[in-house]
């Protein structure tokens, strides 16, 4: 699965890869002649020789056959399973190498801190919203609810975070604009000033995905609530409370499951962008600003990565999903 | 199965299908005043900033100057010949005299940011004389300008086509012959605010402003060809102006068209390729069917933005290619739905029946599967239109749309890139996100309605 994922995405990048490798070769070429400070005659005697020079770096690393070719594309799938990505051109981690996962290493946590506390906050206020519209189906409540969750589905997440910033950073001072904190991470005051960052951000991705999750949970509880067995409960005199929270929600486990993978699909694009918006110093912001200076390998790179996680993500609901309900074999 | 007619009757009863389809309406007339009324011209020069020169920086929509909050703004004012010019000629001399009157009605309670007077004439041999004139509410008449239009330097020779601004020299120079006028100290170093003063005191003097451009033309086929006043202000349009002048109304217009086709191109393509290859998958069964799922798994576990950022940077990032890349990830949904109820109405007597006659695969499932999926087709099609279009609005977000035409994504891009939500610039972000909000809602609202119609399933919760 994993494996035909990552030949998918090196079809789709092989030939870009090849014309970024061949760029960067000719620029270093060009930059050692000339400092070798060799006269040329002409300047036809000076092209020629920077072609052949250019030709035998090609040759050495490989790039005279094509990306689709049985030798190349092994190389490429071990280097990219190895994370050796190449170099940057215009982006530097905080210790100053330019080497693309250095950068993107040196992201990953800020991504994975805000995307997974958002996920945890949804999925609990989602699960107990969601059992709470359908312990009372039909309320006012409820169809709000359903509202709710059909509006902020329509909703692009990254521009709700453009309103939260104007409302929230410039017409009312309570939060900080842009999401980079200011302090080093070195000081031990580091970490609360990027908890204080993150919390617009937070608040905006929470804001608009707990809705559908919500809706979900209550498709799925409502449904369970019908059941004989909930009945014979309800009869035997266990409470209300203790049946909706309780009993139906673990028996709606398995489907529930499938749309937390599902929904965190839906909402990882939108994740990504909601960084650039709140400059929040994670891989989307990196990636924003990567595409704004055309710079290849990082480009390249944050996809491969954020692929990676992603997959692994739906892997990983996949087996979560085998083990609440033992009748699907995972494939 | 339900007949054409009962489905009609039965949406027309779905108060949010019909609110969707009255949001689809007023986006549909949006799009046909866009490509009746408003010159074809803004939407190809979009990202020129040539073209928008006259319009101002950053500018608050103009409704948003009523008055009651506060001092009123000043109004940008463009005027142009030859829709807002009253044109006289006589002759003195020989020399045509050419004159362009515009009449400005200023009462606003500051004063224009600065003004241009663009122009352009045609000259045989000697340049032409510009002479501008404004008359005040009071009855004053100020001379700002008189002078010897320099020839062109684009076009070369027998052309001025250039502006005076109103940081013009000779224009301060012209104004210093009255100070005498006024009671107190003026400055004619600044002239939007002395052509604009009260006499006697400093205050901004409202009224009905003339301004009376001669040109003087010294052959017999000399030709004006373009006249204008710009006045500064800080409101403007219907829907304000962004950081490089675009007016945003005109953009957002343009906007609708583009969404509408990107999402209903994208989403009828992907459902009916999910639609057969469902079916086929479905109605074949065995190898087939594995084989075909295995395909639809991998691009279901595949993160769609990502790869669109990837493909529209490896290929290209003209709009019809961005829409093939959303049909790439968008089939997957509906080939999965529509093998699911292949499944099902493979084994009904009559597929049965037509099996037995000896029809082919391909006749059974396009003439007796796909025919019962229909209903459930417009309605897949309604509901996969709002990802397309959030598809298309992320990646001109992050600055890969395509680059010759507005999309509402791109003016969210700029806007974010010009941090307008953090310094206040409302009217750059709201109304974009907007108007993607509510296309994708339109069709959400209409999906749903034709689902509980024709897929019974939904309709039991």
């Amino acid at each position: 699965m994993l494996f035909s994922t990552l030949t998918l995405t090196i079809a789709l990048l092989g030939s870009t890869m090849d014309k970024t490798l061949i760029d960067s070769i000719n620029a270093s070429v060009k930059e050692e002649v000339s400092q070798q400070k060799i006269t040329f005659h002409s300047t036809d005697e000076y092209r020629k020789y920077v072609d052949v020079k250019i030709e035998q770096q090609i040759k050495s690393v490989g790039l005279d056959e094509p990306w689709y070719s049985p030798k190349r594309f092994g190389n490429t799938m071990i280097k990219v399973m190895t994370l050796d990505l190449g170099k940057s051109n215009s982006f530097t981690s905080s210790s100053g190498s330019s080497s693309v996962r250095d950068i993107i290493l040196e992201r990953m946590p800020n991504t994975i801190l805000l995307f997974t506390t958002s996920t945890i906050i949804i999925s609990a206020i989602g699960l107990y919203v969601g059992a709470f519209v359908a312990s009372k189906a039909g309320s006012v409540w409820d169809r709000i609810n359903s509202a709710f969750a059909v509006f902020s589905g329509s909703f692009p997440i990254w521009w709700i975070g453009m309103l939260m910033i104007f409302a929230f950073a410039f017409a009312y001072h309570i939060f900080p604009a842009r999401s980079t904190p200011l302090t080093q991470p070195s000081d031990p005051s580091y970490i609360i000033d990027l908890l204080y960052h993150m919390l617009l951000p937070l608040i905006t991705i929470v804001l608009v995905g707990f809705g559908s999750w919500a809706y979900f949970v209550r498709f799925f509880v409502v449904g369970i609530l019908n059941e004989d067995y909930i009945q014979a409960k309800r009869t035997a005199g266990i409470s209300e409370k203790k049946i909706v929270y309780s009993h139906a929600l673990k028996n709606a486990a398995p489907p529930i499951v499938t749309v937390i993978a599902l929904s965190l699909a839906a909402s990882f694009g939108g994740a990504i962008l909601s960084e650039a918006v709140f400059d929040w110093p994670g891989m989307g912001k990196l990636y924003y600003d990567a595409i704004g200076a055309f710079d290849y390998p990082i480009i390249i790179g944050v996809t491969y990565l954020l692929t990676v996680i992603f997959v692994l993500t739906v892997f990983a609901a996949d087996i979560v999903y085998g083990y609440f309900d033992p009748r699907v074999k995972v494939g | 199965m339900i007949s054409r007619r009962q489905i009609v009757e039965e949406f027309r009863r779905s108060r949010a299908g019909m609110a969707g389809a009255g949001i689809l309406a007023v986006l549909i007339a949006m799009s046909l005043y866009a490509a009746i009324a408003i010159p074809l011209e803004s939407f190809r020069q979009w990202n020129n900033p040539n073209y928008w020169v006259d319009y101002p920086r950053s500018a608050a929509p103009s409704w948003t100057n009523v008055g009651i909050l506060g001092p009123k703004a000043p109004q940008h004012i463009i005027l142009s010949y030859p829709n807002d010019a009253s044109v006289s000629r006589s002759s003195l001399n020989g020399i045509n005299l050419v004159t362009h009157t515009y009449t400005v009605d200023f009462d606003y309670d500051s004063y224009p940011s600065d003004f241009m007077l663009p122009y352009d004439v045609k000259y045989g041999s000697t340049p032409p004389i510009l002479q501008v004139d404004v008359s005040r509410p009071d009855g004053k008449t100020f001379r700002i300008y008189y002078f010897s239009l320099p020839p062109s330097q684009s076009t070369g020779g027998n052309e001025a086509s250039a502006r005076v601004f109103s940081s013009d020299p000779k224009v301060s120079e012209n104004l210093r012959n009255y100070y005498g006028d006024f009671k107190y100290q003026q400055d004619a170093s600044r002239p939007e605010i002395m052509i604009f003063s009260d006499l006697q005191h400093s205050a901004v003097l409202k009224g009905k402003y003339m301004f009376k451009e001669t040109f003087y033309l010294f052959g017999n086929s000399d030709a004006v060809e373009k006249s204008g006043v710009v006045l500064g202000g800080k409101v403007y349009g219907l829907m304000g102006t962004d950081e490089s002048r675009r007016d945003l109304a005109i953009g957002l217009l343009w906007g609708a068209p583009v969404a509408l086709f990107i999402g209903l191109t994208v989403s009828i393509a992907s459902v009916l390729i999910g639609l057969v290859y469902g079916v086929i998958a479905g109605y074949k069964g065995k190898r087939t069917d594995e084989g075909l799922m295995r395909i639809n798994d991998v691009f279901y576990s595949l993160p769609t933005l990502p790869l669109l950022v990837i493909m529209s940077v490896a290929i290209g990032r003209s709009i019809f290619l961005i829409t093939g890349f959303l049909v790439i990830f968008g089939w997957v949904g509906m080939a999965k739905i529509s093998r699911s109820l292949a499944l099902q109405i493979k084994n009904l007597q009559y597929v049965e029946a037509a099996k037995l006659m000896g029809q082919s695969d391909i006749r059974i499932i396009f003439k007796h599967i796909i025919p019962q999926l229909l209903p459930l087709t417009f309605a897949s099609i309604a509901i996969s239109v709002p990802a397309a279009i959030l598809g298309e609005a992320g990646l001109s977000f992050v600055g890969l749309g395509d680059p010759s035409i507005p999309t509402w994504g791109q003016i969210l891009h700029d806007a974010n890139s010009a941090g307008a939500a953090a310094s206040g610039v409302w009217w750059w972000v709201a109304p974009p996100g907007f108007m993607i909000a509510i296309t994708g809602l339109a069709f959400v609202l209409i999906g749903n309605a034709l689902d509980s119609i024709v897929n019974p399933r939904s309709k039991k919760i």
